[in-house]
């Protein structure tokens, strides 16, 4: 039996866990040089900060992830550095350090993790500007703070834990903005098992930060030395920087679950296209299972009950007989973060009337320098076709990042609802490789 | 019941061009796709706009639509990115010279002048090129353009000029007369053209003419903008490996097949010919070995054992006409197919030859060998 798994972050160990205990020796594959996965990517090699330092309180669960890591490499046919970067029914392709191999599987397991979700706005492609996420990571392996006057924009737990872990180091943001408002943060309340309002109030406030909430970036001036944004009562200013992070959450990185032919549905909460899943993460093509933030955001604590689970579901299709308790306790466990997850979404919403509304000469496209008005003036009836007409989501990333604020423009632009204008079809190569 | 003079089948470049002609001279013109216009091969090709290469009786069929592109933003508002940056087609050894220089003669017959160069010539002018390259054939007035735009081009302007073209409509049923149901709604016509590319294989078999059409998937590839290098459309003996660098520094090339199912419809590249592509690629230009590819595709159009289209009138049934099975180069032509068909519809003829494409030769011909390798791509 060969079963596969993609990806070594919190979701992908655990599933390996599961299935080297039930005697399995799955091969798994992992693009970085080596597993830990974006939220407990380890440092590079000679960097010594410890996990305490590194990942504050969640520094038990990184531990724990990096300890079971270490212990199932020798366990599986483990390849770190690795992308796989084709995916069909039965066979994948990848390659690794410019060698490339076919491999075959019979049960596949992606766990492939997500991306930062942008909004794009004029001057955002200008140096200086970054993601939360890559401004995080920077943070957290090499101890980088990205300038010295800082601007951070999205929404979100991660805007405000960024906020507060750059002025830790010393390096404390001149600017917070939050697209959320208030009010709608608040409404969200009731279906959270704690109150994000108050506790990110309460850590804003500890932290000594200054957050507007309800605030979006409309404009990175020339050189990133100023940020321009509207208030919550829409008023206009301007702020010097050197800096800007930006994201707006998370987006699952599902192109090879596209390339096993796996069904998607459209998520008005999230407002993505995602691939279907039972509650145990099977696809809709045989075979194919889908767990973490790859399938679906919901955090790392998630990411790790669904790796246990796919994996368990690997095992019940191939004829094992796991003890009905434990997926019993998970099943459970997963319901009840998918609700909680659910009000984390409506609390911290994508603004997608900022996307949607984007300044005309924006670079809409950052790869094939498209603007929003180009996709505006295609007038297409669905995204495929605005790709055809403008080269939207042609260039290097294929779509990843800019295809969901493109189908914003593109929607509003025609006057019909985003799950119309459809998603990008994705081919292979999932990235750029040397063939 | 919708009433017309034309119903045409299909809206890729061919049925989109006939669209427009017809209007354009009068004519009552419905013309019915299944999905969006251009969204299957006529809008996912190379771009090729080459009469390089082609096969004799082909040659008149692709000197009409030369004229036509040089004329396209007259015709329907766009060059589509039109480039005569002229086709050059490579020899890698000998044999394929000799082939080169036999096209040529035969081409001058029609009236194309290819020139010629030679070892040292291509060398001088293309000084990335490998030794593998022995020779080349330029035809400077060839050239390409952007597939993605031309279809829907020629069908604005063919509403323009008054024609109905209904996307979303996938004709179900045709009876004799002609009654087509698509998408629950009827359309009469004396006149049906069959424009649908790959599928219309299964049009003319309802009409008691089945042809040996098969999907053919040209495998495709594109790489990251790289500097920019060579301004010639690619081409060699063979057909094996064909490439250009547009604008932008982007190498698109292609060679082998992918894979594909007509009856969703659906197509993907594979990852063998993208390799293979790659290799013959990187044989004739070397430096394109390190070159990243961001993206694979294919489309589906329809192939014929001979490589040559099925155009012109039923044998079967008056008032019916066939335009399609491209086999692989049909992008180019399709702006002179829309032309012709026009004239077949209101004059009852044309000046190209049409004989070699005449759907009564599969009947004639049962022995042709189902060989597909022969089949010249771009
Ligand atoms: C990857 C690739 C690369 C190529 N490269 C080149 C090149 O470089 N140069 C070149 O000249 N040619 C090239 N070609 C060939 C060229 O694209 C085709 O020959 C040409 O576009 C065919 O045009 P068409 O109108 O016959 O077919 P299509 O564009 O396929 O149009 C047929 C239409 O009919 C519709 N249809 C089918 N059945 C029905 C139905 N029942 N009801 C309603 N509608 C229906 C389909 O949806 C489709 O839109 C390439 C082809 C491919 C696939």
């Amino acid at each position: 039996m060969s079963v596969v798994v993609v990806g070594a972050g919190p979701a992908g160990v655990r599933a390996v866990e599961r299935l080297v205990a039930a005697g399995l020796r799955p091969i798994w594959i992992e693009e970085a040089p080596d597993g830990g996965g974006r939220v407990f990517q380890k440092p590079p090699p000679g960097f010594s900060r410890g996990h305490r330092a590194l990942y504050g309180a969640d520094h038990g669960r990184a531990f724990a992830l990096h300890a079971a890591l270490a212990a199932l490499k020798p366990l599986t046919d483990w390849r770190p550095d690795t992308l796989v970067w084709n995916l069909r029914p039965g066979d994948l392709d990848v390659v690794s350090d410019g060698t490339h191999e076919r491999l075959g599987w019979e049960r596949i397991i992606l766990c492939t993790g997500a991306m930062d979700r942008v909004v794009p706005i004029p001057g955002w492609t200008q140096p200086g500007v970054t993601s939360l996420g890559a401004a995080q990571i920077a943070l957290k392996t090499q101890g980088l703070a990205i300038g010295r006057r800082v601007a951070l924009c999205g929404t979100g737990p991660l805007l405000l834990l960024l906020a507060q872990q750059l002025t830790k180091v010393g390096a404390p943001p001149v600017l917070v903005l939050e697209s959320a408002a208030w009010s709608t943060t608040l409404r969200a309340v009731p279906g959270l098992a704690w109150n994000p309002a108050a506790a990110l109030r309460g850590m804003a406030w500890r932290a000594g930060l200054k957050v507007q909430t309800g605030a979006v970036p409309l404009r990175v001036e020339e050189g990133c030395t100023a940020l321009r944004w509207r208030d919550s009562r829409g008023w206009e200013h301007r702020t010097e920087v050197d800096a800007v992070a930006m994201g707006w959450g998370l987006k699952p990185e599902t192109q090879l679950a596209d390339l096993a032919g796996a069904r998607f549905a459209f998520d008005r909460l999230q407002r993505l296209w995602l691939p279907e899943r039972d509650a145990a993460g099977r696809a809709s093509v045989p075979g194919v299972y889908l767990a973490g933030d790859g399938a679906s955001i919901g955090g790392s604590v998630v990411a790790e009950l669904a790796g246990t689970r796919a994996a368990l579901a690997v095992l019940q299709d191939i004829g094992e007989k796991p003890d009905p308790l434990e997926t019993t306790l998970l099943d459970r466990a997963l319901a009840r973060e998918a609700r909680f997850r659910r009000a984390l979404e409506r609390a911290f919403p994508y603004p997608h009337a900022l996307a949607a509304a984007m300044p005309d000469e924006t670079l809409l496209c950052r790869c094939e320098a498209i603007t929003a008005a180009e996709m505006r003036a295609s007038a297409a009836p669905e995204i495929n076709r605005g790709k055809a007409a403008t080269r939207v989501g042609m260039g290097r990333c294929q779509g990843r990042l800019c295809g969901p604020p493109a189908a914003e423009v593109l929607a509003q632009a025609i006057g019909c609802d985003i799950a119309e204008v459809g998603r990008l079809r994705g081919q292979m190569p999932v990235k750029p490789v040397v063939l | 019941m919708t009433r017309a003079d034309v119903l045409v089948l299909g809206g890729g470049g061919a049925g989109c061009s006939a669209a427009l002609h017809l209007a354009r001279r009068g004519a009552d013109v419905v013309l019915l796709e299944r999905g969006l216009v251009g969204s299957q091969a006529s809008g996912v090709n190379h771009g090729g706009v080459r009469q390089q290469g082609r096969h004799p009786a082909e040659i008149p069929l692709a000197i009409r639509s030369r004229a036509l592109w040089s004329r396209m933003r007259e015709l329907c508002g766009t060059d589509a990115e039109f480039d005569p940056c002229g086709h050059l087609k490579l020899a890698r050894g000998e044999a394929e010279e000799a082939e080169l220089l036999r096209w040529n003669e035969m081409a001058a017959e029609h009236g194309l002048k290819a020139s010629m160069l030679g070892r040292n010539a291509i060398r001088a002018q293309h000084p990335y090129f490998s030794d593998r390259v022995v020779a080349g054939s330029l035809l400077a007035e060839d050239g390409s353009a952007n597939p993605r735009l031309l279809a829907s081009a020629l069908a604005r302007s063919a509403r323009e000029a008054g024609a109905t073209l209904l996307e979303h409509h996938e004709v179900t049923a045709i009876e004799p007369g002609f009654r087509v149901e698509a998408s629950g709604r009827e359309f009469e016509a004396p006149v049906l053209l069959n424009c649908a590319g790959f599928w219309g294989g299964k049009i003319a078999e309802t009409f008691g003419e089945p042809v040996p059409v098969y999907p053919l998937n040209p495998n495709m590839l594109v790489t990251e903008p790289l500097p920019f290098f060579c301004t010639r459309n690619l081409g060699v003996v063979g057909g094996d490996v064909y490439l250009r660098q547009i604008a932008r520094g982007n190498v698109i090339f292609g060679g082998g097949r992918g894979e594909s199912d007509p009856a969703l419809p659906t197509s993907r590249p594979l990852p063998e010919p993208a390799f293979a592509a790659m290799a013959r690629a990187v044989e004739i230009i070397p430096h394109l070995a390190d070159a990243m590819i961001i993206r694979c595709w294919t489309g589906i159009d329809g192939g014929m054992p001979d490589a040559l289209p099925v155009l012109g009138p039923s044998r079967t049934t008056s008032g019916l006409i066939h335009a399609f099975g491209f086999s692989g180069h049909g992008f180019m032509l399709g702006p002179a197919i829309g032309a012709i068909l026009s004239e077949l519809v209101l004059d009852g003829r044309t000046d190209v030859p049409l004989e070699a494409f005449d759907i009564g030769r599969f009947a004639r011909q049962t022995a042709l060998a189902e060989d597909a390798s022969k089949t010249r791509l771009e």
